[in-house]
């Protein structure tokens, strides 16, 4: 077993984990934190990304021993309280999903985009969310919502 | 019957905190230990058992000071072992005075991926389609290997052995990988053909570097990767065009070279006979888009 401390959207954990577990079963299954989905599980689909130190991660192909130290945010992090993100209503008010299962680590790429880069082109979009996949609706409206989001974050920062 | 896992197999997990420690736990479990940098190429394996699962996991992130990108005018570009893809791509020299590796990078998996994998450990998965090969290939990278007994630097030319094997002995770690500062006046271009922009494999690889002099081929260098065992240097495609014009018969009788040395495989992604082809295509492709740049 191997302990391991990290602080998951702003709460400290102090757990001891074996060392092949991923940090995505550990959120998920130890924390409870199930809006990170689990796609591929070897890093093609992107349906588990958490931001780790500011970064875009694949949980499933991080070890949790790996995150010893680290803050990460998962989808649960991002509303406050009853106010959805920015991001999260852009995808409900221009449909950006359709079964929902891309959406959290859609948005976490979105997240990360959108911090570094808070005006972002459509090319720009697309790179980054380029380790996402979308196996339903496809990209158009995701793009809009993404679009839609980074202009109401400009207006209301 | 296909078994489909998605955990991984058990492991111990060691993280020392400086290379000296590295080295010795890697003697210490000789055969029995597998390093990671991002991991990114190693998780997916072990999860699908498509390698033996080690008694241990060494995990080099914890070691500090090994993710530097250090350029000096003399020594040229010094990347080290825990560098990522993406800080290599944000890197302003490597952009302004190694941009074939720049390009190269940029065209590497996803965004996720490229945040936590690194460009040593691309080269120590040793895959042919191993995106930075070729750029490296062209830049002529010299490959710093510490063991306990020493150190030696090996040519990115002799480190390729073939699919997912390299010169690197078990008790040995990639350290830095070194590039001397590339002739003056020469340019670089990378292409990857693939069905999707991003988070694929290659098809086929292409890395140029070109030393122009008034329309004259001073030097060429020319990589490729995913069309033989090991990503390669087409030398007799390179010997076909130096000191010839840069025009389009000499261009074109490379690029047919260059085809001819590929030893490619026929697989899902392609045919044997297609990825020759497209080898001739991005060759000429490449030099044209060096020469434009």
């Amino acid at each position: 077993m191997k302990a391991i401390r990290f602080s998951v959207n702003g709460k400290h954990y102090d757990i001891t984990v074996p060392p092949h577990r991923t940090l995505l079963e550990v959120i998920r299954e130890e924390l409870g934190l199930t809006g990170t989905k689990e796609g591929c599980g070897v890093g093609e689909c992107g349906a588990c990304t958490v931001i780790m130190d500011g970064k875009t991660v694949n949980s499933c192909l991080v070890l949790a021993a790996e995150a010893d130290g680290k803050e990460i945010t998962t989808i649960e992090g991002l509303a406050q309280g009853d106010r959805l993100h920015p991001i999260q209503q852009a995808f409900i008010d221009h449909g950006g999903f359709q079964c929902g299962f891309c959406t959290p680590g859609m948005i976490m790429s979105a997240k990360a985009l959108l911090d570094a880069n808070p005006r972002p082109s459509e090319e720009e979009i697309r790179k980054g969310i380029s380790g996402n996949f979308c196996r339903c609706t496809g990209y158009t409206k995701i793009i809009e919502s993404i679009k839609a989001a980074a202009k109401n974050m400009e207006a209301k920062p | 019957m296909v078994t489909f896992y998605r955990r991984l197999p058990r492991f111990d997990y060691l993280a020392p905190k400086t290379l000296d420690e590295a080295l010795s736990l890697l003697s210490q479990h000789k055969g029995k230990a597998q390093l990671i940098a991002g991991g990114t190429d190693i998780v997916p394996q072990l999860k699908g058992r498509l390698v033996k699962t080690p008694q241990y996991i060494i995990d080099l992130k914890a070691i500090p000071g090994l993710d530097y990108i250090r350029h000096d005018k003399a020594r040229g570009l010094a990347i080290g072992a825990l560098a990522t893809i993406k800080s290599v791509i944000d890197s302003p020299v490597v952009g302004e005075k190694f941009s074939v590796l720049a390009q190269a990078a940029g065209n590497m998996a996803s965004p996720q991926v490229r945040n936590r994998g690194t460009i040593a450990g691309n080269i120590c998965n040793a895959v042919p389609s191993a995106d930075s090969a070729p750029a490296l290939l062209v830049l002529e990278a010299n490959l710093k290997l510490v063991s306990p007994g020493g150190e030696r630097t090996v040519n990115i030319d002799e480190f390729f052995t073939g699919p997912n094997r390299t010169v690197l002995a078990d008790d040995e770690i990639l350290v830095e990988i070194q590039l001397p500062t590339p002739p003056p006046k020469s340019k670089g271009a990378f292409l990857k053909l693939g069905p999707r922009k991003a988070m694929d494999l290659a098809i086929v690889g292409v890395a140029v570097l070109v030393v122009p002099e008034s329309g004259k081929c001073k030097d060429i260098r020319i990589a490729l990767e995913a069309v033989a065992p090991t990503p390669i240097r087409a030398r007799q495609a390179e010997a076909v065009l130096r000191e010839q014009m840069f025009d389009e018969k000499p261009i074109a009788k490379a690029a047919q070279t260059a085809a001819s040395e590929a030893k490619p495989i026929s697989d899902h992604r392609a045919s044997a006979q297609y990825r020759r082809e497209m080898v001739e295509v991005l060759v000429k492709r490449a030099i044209e888009q060096a020469l434009r740049s």
